[in-house]
């Protein structure tokens, strides 16, 4: 329906690849914060014309997703000392390959579920889905604990887009919750992370083996 | 307005704890709001208010169910927290109490939740407020767990808002108008757009299941349940995991309205019956006895996953087993945590012939394995026969056995380490420590008066609290 619209979801699901490309943190965090604003920007042109509350969500999450957590997780990283993965679990490229394949195993999933008229031009359900898989692949194949915090986030994004769907219908609660979550969360896995390093002066969640049968 | 209160007293209570300056008298404020708390629901529950349909909150018939046990549990539990937080003189507990104070205050908001939105909200508040609780005691097994436990629960929360908004996308697909209350979902029927309910259904149960610690998602409990204190345990096993059934039981009886009721009780069947299976093969293995503990909860969660499986009779046994489950397990938590102070272990190849050296606490533990492995005249053994009832009136027979065999196996689990901590002739090395484990009146009597009210359920169970459960299946199966 919206050529802009599905152009900024095809360029949230460029990034995702580039997410699960790359070793260097630093990298990884701009590439979350670039598709943290896009997708905030998203909202602003969906809708025709401009309540206050898309506003808001817009605004929020520009701020949020696009500059907060970001400088948070910079500070843990300096505070860590570390900037690369070196030995991730799934190695980058069959990471790429599995982004990918996810991608076009959503794209045709999607074709599958009934959509709503206003719905049915966009891209925004394989965009989330690809992004929630993404988020997994991170998630799992990482052992760095802020890479697996950038998989839960961009997890996290591929909700937002999903939720996209629904902005019109759904009382800005549930939307404030997102963000609140996302804040909060991040926040206190940012002191659990400065902890962990002073705990076992490393960053390495595969040295948390002290607990198991 | 009563059930408001059950909401801003405990959280009023919590940013008083964050704001009082005395540490050794801050732990009075535990059984302070945890009595106000339960008076108030003792109240709602004696004398239920009216529940307007559309309300976002209310002490609805599966609250006034499920609320009592969890507040009961957390009086029990305060009056335990002040010895136990006086014995652990040394660490400050300004976090520490105010957020069990504020669990306790978003417990009472994700029970009483009628709104898809709200139930999110409140069970991810709690989830986060559950984290200082797991990393009081500052140690880096307790970081790994807390890591674990917030990894894996975050994920499993942000599934279950998927799934909240898969489910939302299904009553806008069919025509609804954005109301989220699940009276207004379950009135909207088979009007549901059904792929996008199948969908809601895998997520959201997959989201709170993690949350309720069913098998495979249940990695966190065992590095939780086994880090953090006792009473810590007892509130999360008896109160957190009940939020998070709830939360099933609700959306459940949507997903039934919606005409998916067989597909939905097949997974829970499903998934309840593989808990059970994989809770009694990892005690069997289990040398640690919180460890242990975490995984009798998830076969017990696994119990509850079951009834919910088997219409209204097994729901309303799933509820009670809630109650009788809830209270014994704090019982075995709070006994636990002594045994594992006067330890300075909790594995069984450092401790043994804890009978001799905590006689009390040993024998509460074991009279609660047994009560917990459903020994008659105990609640569990109620509740799990009127489980078996329900699975075979409604011809499971199949599952049954499956069901109790894994009860079988999980018996045999727990003895072996009970009594391998129990038994024997104590270490050396545990009598030389110097400054002796004293077993003191606040230390055994909570766990005692849990045994005590566990015993009562299964003996004495009071007709009113069999209405409250009734009630309760009625409102999740409308149509009789």
């Amino acid at each position: 329906m919206n050529p802009n619209l599905n152009l900024l979801i095809g360029l949230a699901m460029g990034l995702n690849l580039l997410s699960l490309g790359t070793s260097r943190l630093p990298a990884l965090i701009r590439t979350m914060s670039v598709q943290g604003v896009i997708l905030g920007v998203m909202p602003m042109i969906m809708e025709h014309e401009l309540d206050w509350r898309v506003a808001l969500i817009a605004l929020a999450t520009i701020a949020g997703k696009g500059l907060v957590i970001p400088s948070l997780l910079r500070r843990a990283m300096r505070t860590a000392q570390i900037d690369r993965e070196l030995e991730p679990l799934i190695g980058f490229v069959p990471s790429l390959l599995l982004g990918a394949g996810s991608a076009i195993a959503a794209l045709a999933l999607a074709h599958l579920l009934p959509l709503l008229p206003e719905h049915a031009g966009t891209l925004l359900v394989p965009g989330a889905l690809a992004t929630v898989l993404t988020g997994f692949i991170l998630l799992i194949g990482r052992t760095k604990a802020i890479s697996q915090v950038c998989g839960y986030l961009i997890l996290e994004n591929g909700i937002y887009l999903f939720g996209l769907l629904l902005i019109k219908a759904m009382p800005l609660l549930v939307e404030a919750g997102v963000l609140l979550d996302l804040t909060v969360g991040v926040f206190i896995i940012g002191i659990i992370v400065d902890r962990i390093q002073r705990a076992f002066d490393s960053l390495d969640t595969r040295k948390l083996t002290a607990l198991r049968e | 307005m009563k059930s408001l209160l059950l909401i801003m007293v405990p959280l009023l209570g919590a940013a008083l704890a964050a704001a009082w300056p005395c540490n050794r008298s801050r732990p009075l404020l535990l059984p302070a709001v945890g009595l106000i708390h339960a008076l108030l629901c003792g109240w709602l529950f004696f004398a239920p208010p009216p529940v307007e349909p559309g309300a976002w909150l209310a002490f609805d018939p599966l609250a006034r169910a499920v609320l009592p046990v969890v507040s009961l549990l957390f009086l029990i539990c305060a009056w335990y927290g002040v010895t136990y937080l006086k014995v652990r003189h040394e660490r400050p507990n300004r976090i520490f109490v105010a957020a069990l104070l504020a669990v306790l205050g978003l417990l009472s908001a994700g029970h009483q939740a009628r709104h898809l939105g709200m139930l999110w909200i409140f069970t991810e508040a709690v989830t986060l407020a559950a984290v200082p609780l797991l990393h009081f005691n500052g140690t880096p097994r307790a970081f790994e767990a807390t890591w674990k436990y917030l990894l894996v629960g975050g994920t499993g929360i942000a599934l279950s808002l998927l799934g909240s908004l898969c489910l939302g996308y299904a009553s806008l697909h069919g025509g609804g108008g954005g109301n989220l209350t699940f009276v207004a979902l379950m009135a909207q029927g088979v009007g549901l757009s059904r792929p996008w309910v199948l969908i809601a259904w895998v997520l959201l149960l997959v989201g709170y299941g993690t949350k309720m610690g069913l098998a495979p998602m249940h990695t966190w409990k065992p590095e939780a349940y086994g880090e953090a204190a006792g009473i810590v345990g007892a509130i999360l096993a008896g109160g957190v995991t009940s939020v998070a059934f709830t939360a099933i039981l609700r959306i459940r009886s949507v997903v039934g309205a919606a005409g998916a009721g067989t597909v939905a009780d097949h997974t829970l069947m499903g998934i309840g019956l593989f808990s059970m299976l994989v809770a009694a093969l990892f005690l069997l293995g289990t040398r640690d006895f919180k460890r242990m503990l975490a995984y009798s909860s998830v076969e017990h969660m696994g119990i509850l996953t079951i009834g919910a499986a088997l219409g209204p009779a097994g729901v309303m046994a799933a509820l009670f087993h809630v109650w009788s489950n809830g209270l014994t397990k704090g019982a075995l938590f709070l006994s636990a945590g002594n045994i594992r102070r006067a330890a300075g272990s909790a594995s069984m190849d450092h401790v043994r012939g804890m009978g001799l050296l905590t006689p009390k606490s040993a024998a509460i533990f074991v009279t609660g394995m047994f009560a917990v492995t459903a020994l008659p005249p105990f609640g569990p053994f109620f509740s799990e026969l009127q489980v078996v009832w329900a699975a075979l009136n409604t011809g499971h027979g199949v599952a049954t056995a499956m069901f109790l065999g894994c009860l079988l196996l999980a018996f045999f689990g727990l003895t072996r380490v009970v009594f391998g901590i129990v038994d024997g002739r104590p270490r050396d090395g545990a009598r030389a420590d110097g400054k002796r484990f004293v077993e003191t009146v606040g230390l055994i009597l909570p766990p005692l008066v849990l045994l005590g009210l566990s015993l009562w359920l299964g003996l004495f169970q009071p007709a009113v609290l069999h209405d409250a459960w009734d009630a309760a299946a009625k409102q999740l199966y409308p149509s009789p």
